[in-house]
């Protein structure tokens, strides 16, 4: 188990996806963030031997490679559910209930801000602004956005897309 | 009766917004109405109209001329179908703009002047033949064809086109700084990392008109001398992204973008850069630094991009408004252009209006209207009939501008009098349920987490203003907080490199400029006047008022209502949790807050 990721991939597995992404990239010059993003589209998250390995790859320190991954909030360090819900918690979310509505997911899911379900289904992401901000109060599941919600219509959203999915 | 219809087109908006109400569904159940009956009806999808609060949008163009039809579900779109297209005649509890009719919605319009967003919502933003049929393209062409460099320069000068990004600076002068060094290659930025939390002007520009963005950058380039340019946009906008570089594909096939561009000798290629989520990547040498593939830090300048930018070469960098509003400069004439607005502040304006707003949207007006304007006539007020507090111009690098400021004019100068900035045009409007302190502490809270650490007042400055504004929304402010919170946002303001630093207090200083009271109400009183900080307040329930609905008790998470049908109910406060969602449940305004 441990040498696997939430994607199933065995650690060969990871360090061929990342020698694959980084064999497209022509121009070394500035891959490194397009490179994490790619790696991290595949397999989830980045893992300290995919980052090590990208390091090898782009030609720069592991340090490097690390830092640059802790310093943006788009990558993720830890394993993923099999679905984000991203809450959005820009201004106009805030000023229409967005606490109200992370409160009532965290709860409905069982989870703290950032936390993943034990069944590995949901990973719940605060969100800067996801800019449907007339729709307000927001949330995102995957690349599925609902707007105009309530607590209450949240916590349906979020139990009703797991029955869905199975 | 077919060829009667083939005039007939419905046009679906598609961006973002329109999504997260249902669009796409909509789309889908037109394309199932339409599909084999033969009504030679055109299906189309356009980007953002503006009117958010009406989503979903459809556009119904016949003969008769154009309908708008607003909330529309996949049940009004069998009714629109069989009334309207096979019928003849409009839905009018759908309608919410039509030729020859007049309107509620009308007055969203009235003062609405349209430049940068002369095609969103009209055009397809995927089609590049819908926006060289709206002309797209003529001015890159002129630019080519009729003029210099230096004459790009000149009437984008003589124009008054300022930044839009926020800080307002002359959009030529910057170009004149960059096209004047020797080194070479220089570089285009694009700055589409539209990080303000409330705002989503840029994100609509691309989503509707993706093209607009890109030949006004062409036709910069070719002012400066560029022959590389970067979008750096939000990877939190996926559909940006996506119709961006599709539109980057067509304009090459078309010989818009490319080598020796229209036949010229001018060639010039453009790369779109997804941001990885930082705010800081807003500030100019922070963008560059993540486009380098490094930790999105700023630096000092000078030396300023136009010298020494990416890879250390001179670079230009505007934001997506700046370029929209390029080609219609060049089409039009910089006196066309200069003829809206004000002495200083010259053009249009895009904002989007959002929070507690009666009509919450993308709008476009000329610069210099008052801002009483674009909040009572153009957004209808604030929802649900009750009362404007404030409004939140420029994020979180912004201030709130309070009731007694609200007839301004939207110009740069009037809106930085106020200790608020135009910004990039974020508006979230605050009604007096909103608490001044809660929205400092949010602002501040972002910026904080947003700080990138490089400055020492910036990184533990923010934090122990935070602190302060923590323990004051929790009930345990002290004597002098409010004082210690000025004196610690000014020394923030004075010691930060760069402009996430220098504005990071003005939330804070601007609401207590503002709502002095508020602030003290909480410290002295332990009260939240405006009923929002949990730690303050008590959710009880009127018993003249209820009704016994059961409602309230319905969506209570945690048990906490009790009452019989059709009898007053009540509230444990031990087991409360103060969620609101009772509130937001009564029909009846029997719940109160303490």
């Amino acid at each position: 188990m441990a040498n696997t990721v939430e994607s199933g991939a065995t650690m060969p597995e990871q360090m061929s996806v990342v020698d694959d992404i980084a064999a497209e990239f022509t121009d070394k010059r500035g891959m490194l963030i397009p490179l994490l993003q790619r790696v991290q589209s595949e397999l989830g998250y980045l893992s300290p031997e995919t980052m090590e390995r990208i390091a090898l790859r782009a030609g720069v320190s592991p340090a490097r490679v690390f830092g640059v991954a802790s310093f943006y909030s788009q990558f993720r360090l830890k394993p993923v559910g099999k679905h984000i819900v991203r809450v959005c918690m820009g201004t106009a979310c805030h000023v229409q209930g967005a606490g109200g509505i992370k409160d009532a997911i965290c709860d409905e899911l069982g989870v703290e801000e950032g936390g993943t379900t034990e069944d590995g289904e949901f990973t719940v992401e605060p969100v800067a602004c996801l800019g449907c901000c007339s729709l307000a109060p927001v949330i995102m599941i995957d690349e599925d956005a609902f707007g105009r919600l309530t607590p209450d219509e949240a916590r349906k959203v979020v139990r009703n897309y797991g029955v869905e999915e199975n | 009766m077919a060829e009667q219809n083939t005039s007939n087109r419905v046009t679906v908006g598609l961006s973002s917004c329109g999504i997260a109400a249902g669009a796409a569904h909509v789309y889908d159940a037109f394309e199932k109405e339409f599909e084999g009956k033969g009504l030679g009806v055109l299906l189309k999808h356009t980007g953002c109209i503006g009117m958010c609060y009406r989503e979903p949008l459809v556009d119904v163009d016949t003969s008769e001329g154009r309908v708008t039809y607003g909330g529309v579900t996949p049940d009004g779109v069998a009714r629109i179908v069989e009334e309207h297209i096979v019928g003849g005649k409009p839905v009018e509890d759908l309608m919410v703009r039509a030729d020859g009719h007049e309107l509620p919605d009308d007055s969203y319009y009235a003062q609405q002047v349209r430049l940068v967003l002369r095609n969103a919502g009209i055009i397809d933003p995927e089609s590049i033949d819908d926006y060289v049929a709206a002309g797209g393209y003529e001015a890159l062409k002129k630019a080519l064809d009729t003029m210099t460099p230096e004459g790009v320069i000149e009437e984008v000068k003589a124009s008054g086109l300022r930044g839009r990004g926020g800080a307002g600076f002359p959009a030529a002068v910057k170009w004149e700084l960059c096209a004047k060094q020797e080194a070479t290659p220089k570089y285009m930025i694009v700055n589409a990392d539209e990080g303000d939390p409330g705002a989503f002007m840029d994100r609509s520009i691309l989503e509707g008109d993706p093209h607009s963005v890109l030949e006004g950058l062409t036709i910069a380039a070719y002012a400066i001398g560029a022959s590389e340019g970067y979008v750096y946009a939000r990877a939190e906008y996926p559909l940006a992204v996506k119709r961006l570089k599709m539109a980057i594909a067509d304009s090459l096939e078309r010989g818009f973008l490319g080598e020796n561009i229209l036949g010229s000798d001018f060639s010039f290629t453009i790369k779109v850069k997804e941001g990885a989520g930082a705010f800081v990547c807003g500030e100019e040498t922070a963008l560059i630094a993540s486009i380098e593939g490094q930790r999105g830090m700023p630096r000092i300048r000078p030396p300023f991009p136009a010298a020494e930018g990416l890879w250390g070469k001179p670079t230009n960098n505007n934001n997506v408004e700046t370029y929209a509003n390029v080609p219609w400069i060049i089409a039009n004439g910089a006196d066309a252009y200069a003829s809206y607005g004000t002495e200083t502040s010259k053009g249009t304006k895009v904002f989007a209006l959002a929070g507690k707003i009666a009509r919450g949207g993308l709008v476009e007006v000329p610069m210099g209207i008052p801002l009483k304007d674009i909040i009572f006539e153009i957004g209808g007020g604030i929802q649900d009939g009750r009362e404007f507090k404030a409004v939140q111009l420029g994020g979180p690098s912004g201030g709130c501008v309070p009731m007694e400021h609200v007839d301004i004019n939207m110009d740069y100068e009037s809106v930085t009098k106020t200790g608020a900035i135009m910004g990039s045009g974020g508006m979230v409007v605050m009604d007096d349920r909103t608490c001044m302190v809660d929205i400092a502490r949010f602002f501040l809270q972002f910026t904080q987490d947003e700080s990138c650490g490089k400055c020492t007042f910036c990184r533990v400055g923010t934090k122990r203003m935070l602190e302060i504004l923590d323990r004051i929304a929790g009930g345990e402010g002290r004597e002098g907080d409010i004082e210690r919170l000025e004196e610690l946002g000014k020394s923030i303001v004075s010691s930060s490199l760069c402009g996430l630093g220098q504005s990071a207090p003005n939330p804070v200083l601007t609401t207590i400029k503002y709502f002095r009271h508020e602030y003290e109400a909480h410290v002295n009183e332990k009260r939240c006047p405006a009923g929002a900080c949990k730690a303050l307040i008590t959710y009880e329930i009127d018993p003249e008022k209820c009704v016994g609905c059961t409602l309230c008790a319905k969506v209570c998470p945690v048990g906490a209502v009790s009452g019989e049908r059709k009898e007053p109910h009540a509230i444990d406060t031990e087991l409360c949790t103060k969620c609101d969602a009772c509130r937001n449940a009564c029909k009846f305004e029997a719940v109160v807050v303490k």
